[in-house]
């Protein structure tokens, strides 16, 4: 497919550096053909290299089930439980490269007890790929698999109808599973639904346009894959800039590490700290590369600024006239990822962006039943479940929805005993306070305690304190 | 808006110092392991340019097993004296006054003793809570599945069935005392992704990753450096030069050098692109037995 000697390496190497990066999620059971399909896409992109192939024949002979046909997916099952199992349980991350783009694949299971790990796998995804067997068409596991691409907000979906050679390349049939298909997607909101019909074991239309489907006047999955246009799926309006690291080398030095999670900053754009509401200039992007003009989503720099105002990790520059939501109540639609299910009277930590604090739920408005999408009643949600979920932090957080703005929409909740990352979550948007009472935040009001302000430095510095465990409370002085 | 687009190397770049930060900035005592090798290169740079203009706020540390090539061990002093690293070296003394060697006592024990427990022990030694290491989901099968966080327990042991869901850039740095993670910032970078980012930043590598007429011996198939004198007698006759480079590194007795005209990273990536052999066969300790890496990582190797 690509003629690489006619490039000298030098030519090669120039080019090859400015390619960009698409990740993807691939979704299907075992029985779809997923692996195959991968293993394709990896195999005909030139990226298997001989040895590796040599290491699948033997073991193909040992416990291969495709007949006379390679085994691709015995590629890609890495762990030995798993190959002993004939499934893949976990995300498996795969990489491979074209002359126009660099894929990195998040591999994840179809099976309904793993909704957990394709969550996990879709989270970074550009795309996704959903496999259908053209024998059966869209089946319950689609519309999971779909709504659940919907709910991480990917933009891009590939609806993959394989197996064609199994339905004689029939386009009626093709014709008939994405008439249902798109009835199925339309209200779901993805922005672009692509529907390929392929073979992978064959390899028609996955690689190279097949002789076989003269009717399809689309693109190969591999075309679509290196055309698809991603540069625009990142927020570049709202400047969030969650500060991570502080850095201090020495006292000429003040800078605000962290990752752009989204809109655009400048040299000498006005910028306000949040929570403190100060603000000041940005005087340099610092990079080790050299100052830059201006800074975006994805990149990783250091602020400086014209004022010495204090500013710690888990608060967030901005700019003045636009700001995410300040607030302790939000609703947001929760995955549970842990084997104990939810206790609403546990105290977990919330992760966001940089900020971590103390929180619980409120209560769970629904529970959805991922595969009809259908609401239903519930007061705690289980492993592998989704809910509609108010939450009440110790602290406040800067965010936004995260339909808008994902870097700063998203969260995970920890277990404060296990450690474990039990849930995840999409937030929808902020809570009026009056709607929860009884969740205000602890007051200290000293002088009602006889507190006098020769105490008061010292009670500052047990609030920060506390503050950087997550748990803020409201203190008041004379 | 599309011009705000990054290339590839420049993502993963932006990726790696915000997972490297993250750690400075939620563990109380973590470590950067260096191997010497090419990717460890890469990560230390990273971690330069994730503090700069300040130094890298936590220690570089080598696992010396006694056995690495002299070249590794002259470039890992030049450049922790050049760069002014915080540079930790650390080896299983014990098992090495006892005389534990590649060619003694074979490759499976040698790499327990000297490299695993080597590094266990360090890593108890100096109560380290977080431990970043180098290496790549595509370099070998079991690591495709590795978290970027990944999380060990008091025996440093990891559980492929039990790790914590890892979403968005996210990490859960929570663990108990005692517990630790293993942080792998360059999980998303492939062998050629490496080699671009060293040419393009022009970072100092090993030598030995050239190719040059070295001393070699055939053994079993691999072929091996005759790097210093515990090479065992019944080898010495059959000492060849050829021109030879290393595809990865690590102890000479185990590590098989491939025949190669490559001299330049131009060279050895055009080699790379039509090469027959991925970058693990010259390990020798990857074919000691079936599933061997998952095998050691469980036990606490990286």
């Amino acid at each position: 497919m690509e003629n690489r000697t006619t490039l000298n390496i030098k030519e090669f190497l120039d080019r090859d550096e400015q390619k960009d990066l698409l990740r993807l999620l691939t979704a299907g059971s075992v029985d779809d053909g997923k692996s195959t399909l991968i293993g394709r896409l990896l195999f005909d992109s030139k990226k298997l290299y001989e040895d590796q192939l040599q290491a699948l024949e033997r073991d193909s002979k040992r416990m291969g089930n495709a007949g006379e046909h390679i085994d691709y997916a015995l590629l890609l099952d890495g762990l030995k439980a798993e190959r002993e199992q004939g499934i893949t349980i976990d995300v498996a991350y795969r990489y491979f490269s074209t002359n126009n783009r660099k894929f990195i694949i998040a591999d994840t299971p179809g099976h309904e007890q793993y909704t957990r790990n394709m969550i996990t796998g879709g989270s970074t995804a550009n795309l996704a790929i959903i496999l259908v067997d053209a024998r059966t068409g869209v089946i319950t596991q689609t519309r999971r698999h779909t709504y659940l691409v919907s709910l991480l907000g990917i933009r891009h979906v590939v609806l993959a109808v394989n197996k064609m050679d199994l339905v004689d390349f029939s386009q009626a049939r093709f014709d008939e599973i994405v008439a249902e298909y798109q009835k199925f997607v339309a209200p779901l909101g993805i922005p672009d639904v692509r529907c390929i019909p392929l073979s992978a074991l064959d390899g028609d239309n996955v690689v190279e346009r097949s002789a076989r489907t003269p009717w399809y006047d689309g693109p190969s999955l591999l075309e679509f894959l290196e055309t698809v246009h991603i540069a625009s799926d990142h927020n570049f309006e709202d400047f969030r800039f969650p500060v991570q690291y502080v850095l201090r080398p020495n006292l000429d030095f003040r800078g605000f590490s962290g990752k752009v999670a989204s809109g655009i900053v400048r040299e000498g754009d006005t910028v306000m700290a949040l929570p403190s509401g100060k603000t000041s200039r940005v005087k340099r992007i610092v990079t080790y590369d050299g100052d830059l003009k201006e800074a975006f989503p994805p990149e990783s720099v250091t602020l400086t600024l014209e004022d010495e105002i204090d500013v710690s990790r888990g608060e967030m520059l901005v700019h003045s006239d636009n700001l995410p939501t300040v607030g302790r109540h939000f609703e947001a639609m929760l995955v549970w990822m842990d084997e104990e299910a939810m206790d609403p009277s546990k105290q977990f930590f919330l992760k966001q962006t940089t900020n971590l604090t103390r929180a619980h739920v409120s209560d769970v408005r629904y529970r959805v039943d991922v595969n009809t999408m259908e609401q239903a009643e519930a007061s705690i949600l289980r492993l592998n479940e989704i809910g509609r979920v108010r939450f009440t932090t110790a602290k406040p957080l800067f965010f936004d929805a995260y339909t808008r703005n994902k870097a700063c929409g998203s969260f995970i909740l920890i277990d404060p005993i296990t450690n474990n990352t039990s849930a995840v979550g999409m937030i929808l948007g902020p809570v009026d306070e009056k709607d929860m009472t009884g969740e205000e935040l602890p007051r200290l009001d000293l002088p009602k305690l006889g507190i006098g302000p020769e105490h008061y430095d010292a009670i500052d510095a047990a609030r920060r304190e506390l503050e950087r465990q997550g748990i803020a409370i409201e203190v008041i002085k004379q | 808006m599309s011009d705000y687009k990054l290339s590839h190397l420049k993502e993963l770049e932006a990726e790696s110092i915000h997972i490297i930060r993250e750690v400075a900035a939620e563990f109380e005592n973590p470590v950067m392991l260096y191997s010497i090798g090419k990717d460890s290169s890469v990560m230390v740079r990273l971690a330069e340019k994730a503090f700069y203009p300040g130094k890298v706020p936590f220690p570089l540390m080598h696992i010396d097993s006694k056995w690495k090539f002299r070249e590794m061990i002259e470039f890992r002093d030049r450049y922790a004296r050049e760069f002014g690293w915080n540079l930790i070296v650390e080896s299983n003394m014990e098992a090495f006054n006892a005389g534990v060697g590649p060619f003694t006592h074979g490759s499976k024990v040698h790499t327990d003793l000297m490299k695993t427990q080597a590094l266990l022990a360090a890593l108890d030694k100096y109560k380290f809570d977080a431990a970043f290491g180098g290496a790549r989901r595509d370099e070998e099968k079991s690591r495709a599945k590795e978290r970027i966080y990944s999380f060990r327990d008091r025996f440093h042991q990891w559980d492929p069935k039990n790790q914590r869901p890892e979403l968005w850039d996210i990490y859960n740095g929570r663990v108990h005392k005692g517990e630790s993670i293993r942080v792998f910032p360059l999980s998303n970078w492939t062998e050629l992704d490496i080699w671009q980012y060293i040419r393009l930043e022009n970072i100092p590598i090993v030598p030995l990753y050239y190719a040059k007429e070295r001393p070699v011996i055939e053994m079993d198939g691999n072929l091996i450096m005759a790097d210093d004198e515990r090479l065992p007698a019944k080898y010495r006759d059959q000492i060849e030069m050829r021109m030879v480079r290393f595809r990865t590194l690590g102890c000479w007795p185990l590590t098989g050098a491939v025949e190669s005209s490559a001299d330049t990273i131009e060279k050895i990536v055009e080699e790379m692109m039509t090469t027959t052999k991925s970058e693990r066969t010259t390990r020798v300790i990857d074919f000691d037995q079936e599933g061997s890496m998952e095998q050691k990582k469980r036990e606490g190797y990286f």
